[in-house]
């Protein structure tokens, strides 16, 4: 054996045999001529060269390439067809130290996965995209391919491209060039020796780049596939050479690093950071600290703007904290101010079956839209609190309390009409006695960091529960109407 | 200590406290708060966040994560979804862990985003190409949200296959106690994956089987696969039916309105009970012939034309008349609009 000095072997980085290939193991599934064995080649001898065979992950989608994964013995993964560079993304960002290949087709990357390339490339994923360009679809039999040259048949253009009804041929190199982050593109083609040395220099190029964390690099290769053009293998070879390179011209498109300071983002610890302290407490054990409450169901009803689901959530906020079950449930919409907007909250001893609440104990009606709208609803025996100074004329209610009370008016004299909300919570709990206000006044406490917001939600609070008593609930009794007018 | 969350921020605190540290998505009323809050958190627990270009790639990017044996998620609603469904039918080929959450929207086409539960098909089904099951829960409050997402992703790994969260916008924007304790997530070890070393690099993860024979084999493993799914993984709840002449069957937002429905109608003298699969598929097939056996009628409610009524009347197997009552577009029904419907189909007993 050792009178033989072996000068040239074939590269480990592919497999010995090709074992996941079902018949004809020692050879390859691709046409005799197919640039695709030659592209095996460059990329395989690279990685050797290169050290990178265990790092390797290669991502082969639809297409002739489907089956890389038979002859490279390195990681691989099989995409849908254009996914590749999406796919690829994820493979790189949840293995940084790994060096990830997306080898697509025409077809792949430059139809269907025109999306996938573009974005990969604009967010300069670190990964390397070796794009195999014959200018027709192989796998699936000779069909048009982005790439097809103006006046060229195929299966799915038989009167030869034409501009009229198919466009032009796309070029990717230089679209994608025109991105900021790539950091290397170039077009090379398997026409001839000469060429094939120049793409195993740019193959090699832009796996060196994947490997020093550089960025997103791209070598579009231009290739021969003389069984669907029908050409003798040579003859493909130079129509790659005199017509091809013609359409698609050859060179680096781009290699510069896009110049960035990367942001990092602060870290925590997962229990700050979800807001979990404090023993979890049973059902029993809440059930026994639960000081006086009662049982409602609200709805808060009026403009986008008049903070009327914040009103909600701190209602439900508060009877959570006093250990009721609660839901709050919004209206939700297209987000914009000055729609209706309303909330359902349900205080309860229980827990919560519907959290729709339909025949509410409680109706907050911030303007007279949300009134007419909810008022019919409100359950025999409930309460409706109306923000404004009286009802209108045409309305009146049997059987239900009705409170009018200016929050917004009160709101505007203590500042701000944005604590409006909170002058209608205190005159809330006035009237229904469903929670504490010292619970009202500690969850707005811890709501706001500004002194002087908290100086007047303070105040609203407390005029909200002083309007309701001195003003409203005195003459609400004796008012035939529920109303106290 | 209880906190006051929504319900689509809480499958996020849910993914996090699951040791899920890879999320890649793109926003769609009502889900995107699970994007928003992916994009705030993940990343400070040095995870990975990817609003991607379009819900095709954002779920090829799950595809690829989970391939390299993460813990990952994405989540999106009924236009979004339609768009996965070629993704999650490679994850199913490919048999490769994630968790979809599915904040259910009106459809079909653009529809609104208001609540439905028009999803159940599509996701229980197999939306995408190919003989394949999601493993899919439906959670019913915002603490269920939290639960059946660590659930969701415990079971994709143990089964090496998609669990879809199959919520709807009700249970996505409300607010409600969530009560989490900090545990160590159990995150199994996967030897199929491919990292990127020397260990792994004899891995291939593939859906392609070119042989009919070896193709056949796959599916039957698949199979196979879903029957243990099928014996093991049946969730469900049941509430007063132990003397119930009428059974309810809901899921999600439903189950919780047909419960006070139980209530409203016990009150009137009529003895109703409420089944409520938790899990869609596997479905509580014998769970429910169980909590149907003192029942005389069963009345299916969804907020769809009548999904997962199939499969309620697969499991009641024509044993007694099975009525349905359904609303879309976004109207949902009240606990009192289900009871009148329930007293119009039944005036034999009342």
């Amino acid at each position: 054996m050792s009178e033989y000095n072996v000068s040239q072997c074939r590269t480990p980085v592919f497999f010995d045999r090709f074992e996941r290939k079902d018949e004809n193991q020692h050879q390859t599934h691709y046409c005799p001529g197919c640039g695709h064995g030659v592209a095996h080649k460059l990329i395989a001898e690279a990685l050797g060269e290169l050290g990178l065979q265990d790092r390797t992950v290669m991502v082969s989608p639809v297409g002739c390439s489907v089956f890389a994964y038979y002859y490279f013995d390195t990681g691989n993964v099989q995409a849908a067809h254009g996914r590749a560079p999406a796919v690829a993304t994820a493979v790189k960002r949840s293995n940084p130290g790994s060096i990830v290949i997306s080898y697509q087709g025409d077809g792949d990357l430059a139809a269907i996965g025109t999306a996938e390339i573009v974005h990969a490339a604009n967010r300069g994923e670190n990964i390397t995209v070796f794009f195999v360009n014959n200018s027709i679809y192989g796998m699936t039999g000779g069909q048009m391919a982005p790439t097809t040259l103006i006046g060229q048949t195929s299966t799915t253009s038989p009167w030869g491209r034409r501009p009229n009804n198919e466009g032009f041929p796309i070029k990717m190199a230089e679209m994608l060039s025109a991105l900021e982050a790539p950091v290397y593109i170039e077009r090379v083609a398997l026409s001839d020796a000469k060429h094939i040395m120049q793409a195993r220099r740019a193959v090699k190029k832009a796996l060196q780049l994947q490997k020093e964390g550089a960025g997103f690099t791209m070598v579009e290769i231009l290739s021969p596939c003389p069984t669907i053009l029908k050409m003798e293998p040579t003859v493909a070879r130079h129509w790659v050479a005199d017509t091809l390179i013609k359409q698609f011209p050859l060179g680096v498109y781009r290699d510069r690093k896009p110049e960035f300071e990367p942001v990092l983002v602060p870290q925590k610890g997962v229990a700050e950071l979800l807001g979990i302290s404090g023993k979890r407490l049973s059902d029993e054990e809440r059930h026994a600290r639960r000081q006086h409450t009662r049982a409602k169901t609200i709805k808060v009803s009026g403009f986008g703007g008049q903070g009327i689901l914040l009103l909600g959530q701190l209602i439900a906020e508060m009877g959570m904290r006093e250990h009721m079950e609660v839901s709050w449930l919004p209206s939700y919409g297209p987000e914009m101010r000055s729609g209706s907007a309303h909330c359902d909250v349900t205080l309860s001893h229980d827990r919560v079956g519907t959290p729709l609440v339909s025949t509410p104990d409680v109706l907050v009606a911030m303007n007279e839209p949300s009134l007419r709208k909810f008022a019919p609803h409100v359950r025999p025996g409930g309460v409706i609190l109306y923000n404004s100074r009286q009802l209108p004329e045409d309305l009146k209610f049997e059987g239900l309390t009705v409170a009018c009370v200016p929050a917004s008016e009160i709101a505007d004299q203590i500042g701000s009409a944005k604590v409006s909300n909170v002058v209608m919570m205190g005159a809330l709990l006035e009237a229904t006695d469903c929670l504490p206000f010292t619970t009202a006044q500690a969850v707005l406490s811890g709501l706001v960091k500004n002194r002087k917001l908290a100086e007047m939600n303070e105040k609203a609070l407390e005029a909200g529960r002083n309007y309701l008593d001195t003003e409203v609930l005195v003459g609400a009794v004796a008012g035939p109407d529920g109303c106290g007018e | 200590m209880r906190q006051l969350c929504k319900g689509n921020v809480a499958v996020v605190k849910a993914a996090i406290m699951a040791g899920c540290r890879s999320f890649y998505g793109y926003p769609i009323t009502p889900a995107s708060e699970i994007a928003e809050y992916a994009a705030l958190l993940i990343p400070q627990v040095g995870g990975t966040f990817l609003q991607a270009e379009s819900e095709v790639s954002a779920i090829n990017m799950v595809y690829g994560a989970a391939a390299a044996g993460q813990r990952v998620m994405t989540a999106s609603s009924g236009p979004g979804i339609s768009l996965m469904q070629e993704g999650i039918s490679y994850l199913a080929g490919a048999e490769l862990p994630c968790v979809i959450a599915d904040v259910m929207r009106a459809g079909p086409g653009l529809g609104n985003i208001a609540p439905e539960q028009s999803d159940y098909f599509c996701m229980t089904k197999g939306g995408g190409h190919g003989c394949y099951r999601n493993i899919v829960l439906a959670p019913s409050s915002v603490q269920e949200m939290a639960s059946l997402t660590m659930l969701a992703f415990e079971l994709a790994d143990k089964y090496r296959n998609p669990a879809v969260l199959l919520a709807d916008g009700f249970v996505g924007q409300m607010m409600e106690p969530l009560d989490l304790e900090l545990v160590e997530p159990v995150v199994p070890q996967k030897p199929w994956a491919v990292k990127g070393d020397l260990e792994t690099r004899k891995n291939l993860i593939s859906s392609i089987h070119l042989t009919p024979d070896l193709m056949e084999a796959h599916i039957r493993h698949l199979e196979e696969k879903y029957s243990e799914c099928e014996r093991n993984e049946c969730r469900s709840e049941t509430y007063r039916t132990e003397d119930a002449e009428v059974l309810l069957v809901g899921y999600g937002i439903v189950s919780r309105i047909l419960r006070s429905t139980v209530d409203l109608a016990r009150q009137h003298g009529v003895k109703a009970g409420l089944f409520r699969p938790i899990s869609l598929w596997p479905f509580p097939s014998k769970a429910l012939a169980t909590a149907a056996k003192s029942a005389v009628k069963v009345m299916v409610v969804e907020l769809s034309t009548g999904q997962m009524v199939e499969d309620v009347k697969l499991s009641i197997n024509g044993s007694m008349p099975v009525e349905f009552y359904g609303r879309v577009g976004g109207n949902v029904p009240s606990a009192e609009e289900c009871q009148a419907e329930l007293f119009a189909r039944m005036e034999v007993l009342v």
